[in-house]
């Protein structure tokens, strides 16, 4: 792959540039790792379903700077946001002359990543950032990391729960060249605190996009964090985005991942639970239509005792689309009195759609309670056969069944102008036929 | 059910009650595996070149291949040149009767509670007996040859009837399949064949038995059945094997075709020597099983009771080809001391509404890993297919293990799959309960296990469901407290 000699020389620019500190030692290692792994092959277990190879075939820019305007940002603007602090990333770095913090320092700090290494927050980012590669020890975790560069640093500060959400916008320029991004941020949630965080993803221009993004989240004691990620992007827009959740004191994690659109899409959400009594809650739906493939992976790590944790995706394939869900929950030898929950539920509506589900549970304590469901199946003819007796067109009580089987995740998006923006974004998404 | 100890020490002392050796004269060949070995085997069953060739292949291919590593079990690098490839009883001449045979051999089996005289009338069981790597005696032969059913090893089958032999042997399983199915087709030794023609339902259940008796032999044997149209047969196998400090492999493969409205009902009690309680010796039990439902409206099912083995790697599959077959799977697994278990099935949906369930049921108990791994798949073609798995674990013991990997891949719209899983420990509730009404802790813990295994005991035949439930009981001791 020429890719390879190109991500060689744009990763030794970027060295020569910025050659010393704890980054840019994660970035040697995160290179090295990736010129040892390479890109992961159907071979892998963890990549069996999802065929990343075809988006490193593609001539990507890691485009340096990008004409972004400020007009171009507000036309993607999520509802609420002027109650929000946006933090606007183009082509994985943080514009921060496009973004609006609106949180008082005494609540919330957002910080390059490259400066937060280096002040006060030194100790911090060096305990923290990259832990994910414990989990994720795979080649494109590793080009990641091996491009730390521009990302972004958020401090909840201990005992604040900022009346500001933070909705964080990815762009990407695909107007000229295929491009890449490679967005790293992390998040500390500081004891006694709360965070609602919100991504979303838009690809400007028509050329291909891949987004490989990696967001560290650390929770802390008597914290509470609300994860919101959508993923509406255009048809030629792939991604693979890993967040990478630790819940290091006792502390309540809810997050939901909406999946509408997009090219190949891949997931990893990961909940380490590294104190007793944690708290998490995982929610996903997605809905695919022409030739999207969304790959959700999502892994609980009990590590402690009396954690508990409950599962929930659900989400519908048509036309030619690929569903994948890999939900895996582990017990290690400690986590006694681990309670974790977890369910699949599949619609397939065309005879070229595919669903591979995989819930998987790997205990290794006795005192637990564990359980998996997932299913496959179609629209009840009875409740369709109930609508259209009622004289609702098969159409419209198609669309009505889908949304309700919607609904149990819609609900769980919490603040309400999002929860009525995504229930729309559904609707329409399920009404065009 | 079974005879309670009388304390838990007691209990825990019960040693692997099969583990004795018998002393007979073996025809024992050197270790090691090459062409040479395979020739060897082929010259001394006197087989056609045909099937040389197909041995050869095998075994060209094997070399090609990898250890398969994905499994989660963990053992020690298996040097394949340190297996005697054959060993076999010493003929003294051709048997005419079982009166002739050694009376050693006879002595061995009565006391595997497996007699190969005629009392088993009674039971109506014909059974094979397969020591180390040869078929010592296929019982009611005659009276099943009566009725067209073909049942002897597969080595006679050879002999006797090459061309069903030629043609099904490694349709279902190619000898391309997998590492352990490429060595297995390389240097099978024998195993049992069994032929149903068309109509016939046949009357008693067929059964082998395999034992592996000489130190250091690995036993590759390899199982056929074939039923016709609108036929009907039970076969069950049974395992043991002495108790040794060194690791044994066996490795088998076992094929079932079953043709329109046919049904096949292939049962397995597993009970190879599982090592001693601090995980020295045992059975490494890599074996492929696989069976096609090839006609419509055809049946197979699969219900394994595994307490054995050092190491079962082991996925019993079923291929749904023709229109509304049916596919079965049921399962208990259970492991004790330092065993490793991952076993499952993969249920292969190809033709118009047919249908599979998969009930598994893992108990792990010391330092065990039990693993249920399954594959559910529903192909484009498979109209109105239906899939139902539950798989449930119960850990007894804060050592031990217990793992899920279902995989479920379904690409028609009209495919209903639905899978459900549990993990849990034995409430204390349902302990509570039994002790209340004065049941002790051991048997209330066997009481429970017992119910948790039902549903897949209840699919066992009768002779053997007793048999297997027993061995559970026996397996259990000493795992309680």
């Amino acid at each position: 792959m020429n890719n390879i000699t190109y991500f060689k020389d744009q990763f030794e620019q970027l060295q020569e540039a910025n050659p010393k500190g704890t980054i840019a030692n994660l970035r040697q290692n995160g290179f090295d790792a990736f010129t040892k792994d390479g890109v992961p092959t159907y071979r892998d277990e963890d990549w069996k379903y999802t065929n990343v190879s075809s988006l490193f075939n593609q001539e990507y820019q890691i485009a340096e700077n990008s004409s972004v305007t400020l007009a171009e940002v507000n036309a993607i603007r999520l509802p609420g946001y002027k109650q929000a602090n946006e933090l606007v990333f183009v082509n994985g770095r943080f514009m921060a002359n496009l973004s609006t913090i609106r949180s008082e320092a005494t609540d919330l700090i957002v910080l390059p990543l490259e400066d937060a290494a280096k002040d006060e927050y030194k100790d911090i980012v060096a305990a923290h950032l990259n832990q994910s590669s414990n989990y994720l020890n795979n080649g494109i975790h590793a080009l990641n990391t091996s491009f730390i560069d521009g990302g972004v640093f958020v401090h909840v500060l201990k005992g604040k729960e900022p009346e500001h959400a933070v909705y964080c916008y990815h762009i990407l320029d695909a107007r000229e060249n295929p491009s890449l991004a490679l967005p790293r941020s992390l998040v500390l949630v500081d004891e006694s605190s709360k965070l609602q965080l919100t991504e979303s993803y838009t690809t400007l221009g028509s050329s291909d996009s891949f987004n490989n993004q990696v967001m560290e989240v650390v929770v802390k004691e008597n914290a509470y964090v609300e994860y919101y990620k959508i993923q509406n992007d255009v048809a030629n827009a792939s991604q693979v985005s890993s967040t990478h959740i630790r819940q290091i004191g006792k502390s309540h994690v809810h997050t939901v991942t909406i999946t509408l659109n997009g090219g190949i899409v891949r997931n990893n959400m990961n909940l380490v639970l590294d104190a007793a009594g944690n708290e998490t809650h995982l929610y996903g739906l997605y809905l695919l239509k022409g030739k999207s493939h969304a790959d959700n992976h999502t892994l609980i790590d009990n590590l402690k005792p009396n954690c508990f944790s409950n599962q929930l995706y659900k989400g519908i394939a048509d036309d030619t689309s690929t569903a994948v869900f890999n939900g895996r929950i582990m017990v290690q030898p400690d986590a006694q009195k681990t309670n974790a929950y977890q369910s699949n539920k599949n619609i397939l509506l065309s005879e070229n759609a595919t669903i591979n589900t995989k819930p998987q549970l790997e205990i290794f304590a006795d005192d637990v309670k564990c359980s998996h469901g997932c299913t496959i199946g179609q629209l009840d003819e009875e409740a369709m056969f109930y609508l259209r007796a009622r004289g609702i067109p098969k159409e419209s009580a198609a669309v009505l069944l889908l949304q309700a089987f919607a609904a149990d995740i819609i609900d769980q998006i919490k603040p309400e102008p999002l929860r009525s923006y995504v229930s729309k974004l559904i609707y329409e998404h399920l009404a065009i036929q | 059910m079974k005879e309670k100890p009388d304390t838990l020490e007691q209990a825990v002392l019960t040693e692997y009650k099969y583990g004795f050796v018998t002393d007979i004269d073996t025809d024992v060949i050197a270790k090691g595996l090459n062409e040479n070995t395979i020739r060897l085997i082929s010259s001394k069953k006197n087989e056609p070149e045909w099937l040389l060739d197909w041995r050869l292949k095998a075994y060209n291919h094997w070399l090609k291949l990898e250890e398969p590593k994905w499994a989660n079990i963990k053992y020690p690098i298996i040097n394949y040149q340190d297996i005697i490839y054959y060993a076999a009883p010493k003929p003294k001449k051709q048997l005419n009767s079982l009166d002739e045979a050694d009376p050693e051999l006879l002595a061995t089996f009565e006391k595997l509670g497996i007699s190969l005289n005629e009392q088993k009338r009674l039971t109506g069981v014909a059974v094979d007996v397969v020591m180390d790597s040869v078929s010592i005696a296929t019982s009611f032969k005659e009276q099943l040859s009566e009725i067209g059913v073909i049942f002897c090893s597969i080595s006679e089958a050879v002999q006797l009837h090459p061309e069903l032999v030629k043609q099904y042997l490694g349709s279902i399983v190619p000898m391309t399949d997998n590492y352990f199915a490429a060595l297995n087709s390389a240097v099978f030794t024998d195993g049992s064949f069994c032929y149903i023609p068309k109509g016939v339902r046949c009357p008693m259940e067929l059964s082998t038995y395999f034992r592996i008796n000489t130190e250091n032999a690995g036993q590759f044997e390899r199982t056929l059945i074939i039923a016709e149209d609108e036929s009907y047969v039970s076969y069950l196998e049974g395992c043991t094997a002495p108790m040794r400090d060194e690791n044994q492999l066996h490795a088998a493969v076992v094929e079932l075709v079953a043709h329109t409205k046919a049904e096949i009902k292939y049962s397995t009690v597993q009970n190879w020597y599982p090592g001693d309680k601090n995980g020295m010796g045992g059975i490494y039990n890599f074996v492929t099983k696989r069976g096609i439902c090839k006609g419509d409206h055809s049946k197979i099912s699969w219900t394994q009771v595994e307490t054995g083995s050092a190491i079962t790697w082991k996925y019993p599959s079923v291929i749904l080809k023709g229109d509304y077959s049916i596919g079965e799977f049921y399962s208990v697994a259970f492991t004790n001391n330092h065993q490793q278990a991952d076993t499952g099935t993969k249920m292969t949906h190809l033709g118009k509404n047919t249908r599979s369930r998969i009930v598994s049921k893992g108990i792990s108990a010391g330092h065990s890993q039990n693993s249920y791994r399954g594959l559910v798949r529903a192909s484009k073609q498979a109209t109105n297919a239906r899939n139902y798995s539950q798989c449930d674990s119960l850990l007894l013991g804060d050592k031990c293990g217990a793992h899920t990997f279902p995989y479920i891949e379904v690409k028609n719209k009209t495919a209903i799959v639905e899978h459900e899983a549990t993990t849990s420990k034995i409430g204390e509730d349902q302990l509570f309960y039994c002790k209340q009404r004065g049941i002790d802790a051991e048997t209330a813990v066997a009481l429970i296990v017992n119910g948790f295994a039902k549903e897949v005991m209840n699919q066992l035949p009768m002779e053997f469901a007793v048999e297997a439930q027993k061995l559970l009981a026996i397996s259990m001791e000493g795992s309680v407290g």
